[in-house]
């Protein structure tokens, strides 16, 4: 069945039809040609076309498009303005934190969501959070690295951001 | 080395950007209009005659536009129905017999994938069981039934120029080593140690699993973008497949989301290039994980190693090695060529003797595999070295490093080892762990232990690469090379080799995505043979746009080239930078217009000796080899068998390193994904049918498997022909993992596990056996 959903997607607000059965990685992918979002399993299981939905990541093969009426969807293309990388992404960079990179869009939103839910988690929570994810090329080590960087950057920024 | 600007340091890499924001171009991007979307109907039965296809209620569906067969391909002009890399054994489309559970049988193109999976609900199939061939010991009696009637060799690769055709026989290759006289040895022996050991089938789970677009294009050229780790091939395979010249076949290589050699050769190329003729539509086929599971293998093998001992020094070595290749033989006869050959291990034995099997079953065809099938012939022959060091009570450490193979020492095959740093990966392997140190006494339910296991790998020979630079006035330049950018960071070394040589920045150098019409010849990307074999290549042709520019130099400046040098953009005299010219000075004195270009090109092509088909004695069997030792540290419960893995040191050769931190990243990345293939990948199947073909029940190593202590060892043993002295990384911290946790586990607990996986289950069974105690089947 056919239905008209409205979903705020980086920010903008998108009213579509959609047919039950659409995933909204389908959704994403085939109405917004937003790559960033990509299939690796097909069962919500390898956290390659992790979304954030209401700032929570979610697998986006695993959830059905009318689940996500109303809304707040963000994708890794919504996560900086398009001219300069995210903090998170500049950790990733810098720490090489990705080679083949299918996997690092999912891996940068849970990153973003881990940091936004837990502002100081151990090496501990920081695995615990990311191991929905998964890497084949397995840079896991650099990733670590990465989202402790990340962690890092986001407090002294706090810290100064407290001081003015 | 001494004065490089480049090559050594650690640069970032130069597809970071693209990546982390997620515009990388990958083929799932690309869109064409009235691009058709494919499903397909695959078989139930490992191994069956079909006696009826029924389509056209499918081909009545709207929104479908072909309904395909293989018969029906088997009837386009032209077209050979059966590809493959050694044999011409797999169909595009089954065309009489179906051969596993999951052998492609009908494909849909229709306008969405959900149109084109319901039109399979459609297609009515019946097969006639035939026997079945599902265990590689049985497949090679001579009273098993047989996979495959003939045997009919592609001859596409020089390496694999000798494999024979038309046995009847499921065994489609046998490698043969013998060296020195075993039997004598054996008899002559102290002790006499003999194993098996078993590696299962296992999958390569690229995250972006295989898709390809292919269309016609205005002047109806055949253009394929594909996830490949070989588009040469692609080219090759395409053509020969479907008659079409090479001219009028374009295949492209955008970044791909992951390899580990299941990419490789042809995968969904040939089938999807069918449907793209008949519809003349652009056609793409997208895998899904489950059908992922169904097309591509780890070789499952079985190794039976038998070593003889006499004065505490190993004497002979016989080995016998059964690689379960599956329905098609895919790369299992070169895999069982150039592993075969290693399986005896890096050390001095005076007598050999290797069979190596390469063995049809009606299993899903296995392929390359990070390590090319030499992670699972060093997990059978390190293994017994553990083994045999513990029962006559030598140090391992030391029982490793005695028989050693020193630099211009021969290898099995009688070809003398060169940039060979094997003892030194030993050795530090052994420091990262603190071998020396002495172990506490255990007590209680928690033991710990250490391992270690040391291999060896050499680099598939003869290969070629071929690059074409091209520099531009302005300074910078264009590298075109086919080596596809699969995370290993080709583009990186590329851009680092090719910016020393010309003296230009890093940033200067654009690499070219692998494109049939402009990108030369190259082999495979696999292998680790990429910074070598390319990076020679990419080199050469960049000293010969040097030598060009030198000329110019030499004459303007009434220099002698042999005193030039290039650096910082610019040509000048050694030793006084001020008498020099830019490189865009030195362009518009050679062309006299702005915007020219000069191009060179350039082939590595590594020759390899013969090699004797009884013996398996050559010369030269490979241009270079890859040490590898790896250390681990483990936490056995003996309650619960759960194995904590605490500290892994994963130690390679790599030559001299282009980009050390891309090093060590492969080294730790090789090992991560093999430490879980050590301990709980394995694909299960019951008659034939896959069990756990979904990653809801095939699980791999999340970062939550990474070990507390964690770190590689770059042992840099310079190659004397390698580019700037160096080898290649992608594989060596894959080698040695496997029997390092083994190893350890022994050193802990006094069990031996034999077989991979080593789930808690296997050492909970291998520590009651060991107290006497039985424990239940199931």
């Amino acid at each position: 069945m056919k239905r008209e959903i409205t979903l705020e997607i980086n920010g903008r607000e998108e009213t579509i039809t959609v047919e039950d059965a659409d995933t909204l990685l389908e959704v994403l992918r085939d109405r917004f040609k937003l790559w960033s979002v990509r299939e690796g399993c097909g069962v919500g299981a390898c956290g390659t076309c992790t979304v954030l939905l209401d700032g929570r990541p979610v697998s986006s093969c695993f959830l059905l498009a009318v689940r996500a009426a109303g809304r707040n969807i963000t994708t890794l293309e919504g996560l900086s303005d398009g001219q300069s990388l995210h903090s998170i992404q500049e950790a990733f960079v810098s720490q090489r934190a990705l080679q083949c990179a299918y996997c690092t869009p999912g891996f940068v939103l849970s990153v973003k969501a881990l940091l936004d839910e837990i502002p100081n988690p151990s090496d501990e929570e920081i695995r615990e959070y990311l191991s929905g994810n998964l890497c084949r090329c397995a840079g896991y080590a650099d990733i670590l690295r990465a989202a402790r960087l990340a962690q890092e950057r986001r407090a002294s920024e706090e810290t100064a951001l407290l001081r003015k | 080395m001494a004065n490089l600007a480049v090559v050594g340091q650690s640069v970032y890499r130069k597809d970071a950007n693209p990546k982390v924001t997620g515009r990388a171009l990958h083929v799932g991007n690309i869109e064409m209009p009235g691009m058709l979307h494919v499903a397909v109907l695959r078989s139930p039965y490992p191994h069956a005659r079909i006696t009826r296809i029924e389509k056209s209620r499918a081909e009545g569906l709207d929104g479908v536009a072909a309904v395909l067969t293989g018969a029906e391909i088997a009837k386009m002009p032209g077209v050979d129905p059966y590809y493959g890399p050694a044999f011409r054994d797999q169909p595009i489309l089954a065309v009489d017999k179906v051969r596993y559970v999951g052998d492609p049988v009908v494909a849909v193109a229709a306008v969405d994938k959900r149109t084109a999976e319901d039109a399979l609900q459609l297609i009515e199939i019946d097969y006639e069981p035939l026997p079945a061939v599902l265990d590689v010991l049985d497949a090679v009696k001579r009273e098993s039934p047989l996979v495959h009637d003939e045997h009919r060799p592609a001859k596409a690769f020089a390496d694999l120029a000798h494999v024979k055709a038309g046995q009847q026989s499921n065994i489609c290759y046998h490698f043969k080593l013998r060296t020195g006289d075993v039997d004598k040895a054996f008899a002559e022996a102290d002790r006499v140690f003999e194993d098996t050991f078993s590696s299962p089938p296992a999958q390569h789970m690229p995250m972006e699993p295989h898709v390809t677009l292919v269309y016609l294009d205005e002047q109806e050229r055949l253009n394929v973008w594909t996830a490949s780790q070989s588009p040469s091939y692609v080219r090759t395979e395409l053509s020969n497949t479907f008659s079409i010249p090479m001219h009028h076949i374009r295949v492209r290589v955008p970044y791909i989301g992951g390899g580990y050699g299941a990419k490789l050769y042809a995968k969904l190329e040939p089938l999807v290039t069918a449907l793209a003729l008949i519809t003349k539509k652009p056609v793409r086929y997208a895998l899904t994980r489950e059908e992922e599971f169904l097309t591509i293998t780890k070789h499952k093998v079985i190794t039976k190693v038998k070593t003889a001992i006499k004065n505490g020094s190993i004497t002979a070595r016989k080995c016998e090695v059964f690689w379960d290749t599956g329905a098609y033989a895919e790369i299992g006869p070169r895999i069982g060529h150039k592993s075969g050959y290693t399986a005896a291990g890096p050390y001095r034995i005076p007598n050999v003797w290797i069979d190596s099997y390469c063995v049809y079953t009606n299993h899903v065809p296995a392929g390359a595999f990070r390590g090319f099938g030499v992670p699972q012939v060093i997990w059978a022959y390190d293994s017994q070295m553990d083994i045999i060091a513990r029962a006559i009570g030598e140090d391992p450490v030391v029982f490793r490093l005695k028989p050693a193979l020193e630099e211009g020492e021969p290898f099995a095959t009688g070809t003398l080892v060169r940039s060979f740093g094997i003892k030194e990966a030993i050795r530090q392997a052994a420091r990262a762990i603190e071998w020396s140190k002495p172990r506490p006494v255990q007590t209680g339910t928690k033991l710990r232990g250490k391992g270690i296991a040391a291999g060896v790998k050499a680099v598939l020979t003869p290969s070629i690469s071929g690059a074409i630079v091209i520099m531009n006035a302005d300074g910078t330049a264009n590298v075109l090379s086919s080596t596809v950018e699969m995370g290993q960071g080709s583009e990186t070394t590329m851009g680092q080799i090719v910016a020393e040589e010309l003296g230009i920045a890093f940033d200067q150098v654009h690499i070219v995505q692998p494109d049939t019409d402009v990108t030369p010849y190259d082999t495979i990307t696999a292998g680790s043979r990429s910074t070598y074999h390319m990076g020679n290549a990419v080199r050469m042709a960049a000293v010969k746009i040097k030598a060009e520019l030198f000329e110019v130099v030499a004459a303007k400046l009434e220099a002698h080239p042999d005193d030039l040098v290039a650096g910082g953009g610019r040509i000048f005299v050694r030793g006084m930078a001020e008498r020099g010219m830019t490189i865009s000075e030195i362009f518009l004195a050679k062309f006299g217009s702005l915007g020219t270009t000069l191009a060179a090109e350039a082939v590595c092509q590594p020759t390899a000796g013969h090699m004797d088909p009884e013996t398996g004695q050559s010369e030269k069997c490979t241009e270079y080899w890859f040490p590898s030792a790896t250390a681990a540290e483990v936490e056995v419960d003996t309650e619960t068998g759960q194995l904590k893995v605490l500290q892994l040191f994963s130690v390679g050769d790599t030559g001299t390193a282009i980009n050390p931190r891309h090093c060590e990243q492969q080294l730790l990345g090789a090992a991560i994904m093999h430490l879980g293939l050590t301990l709980f990948e394995e694909m299960i199947f019951d008659q034939g049918q896959l069990v756990n073909g979904s990653l809801l029940d095939y699980q791999v190593a999340s970062i939550k498997d990474m070990p507390e202590s964690f770190r590689p060892v770059v042992v840099e043993v310079p190659h004397e022909t390698g580019p700037f002295g160096a080898k290649g990384a992608g594989e060596t911290g894959a080698l040695t993992v496997a029997p390092a946790i083994a190893n350890a586990i022994q050193d802990a607990t006094g069990v031996r596990i034999r077989g991979l996986p080593i789930t808690p289950e296997k050492v909970l069974r291998a520590l009651a056996e060991k107290k006497g105690e039985a424990l239940p089947k199931d």
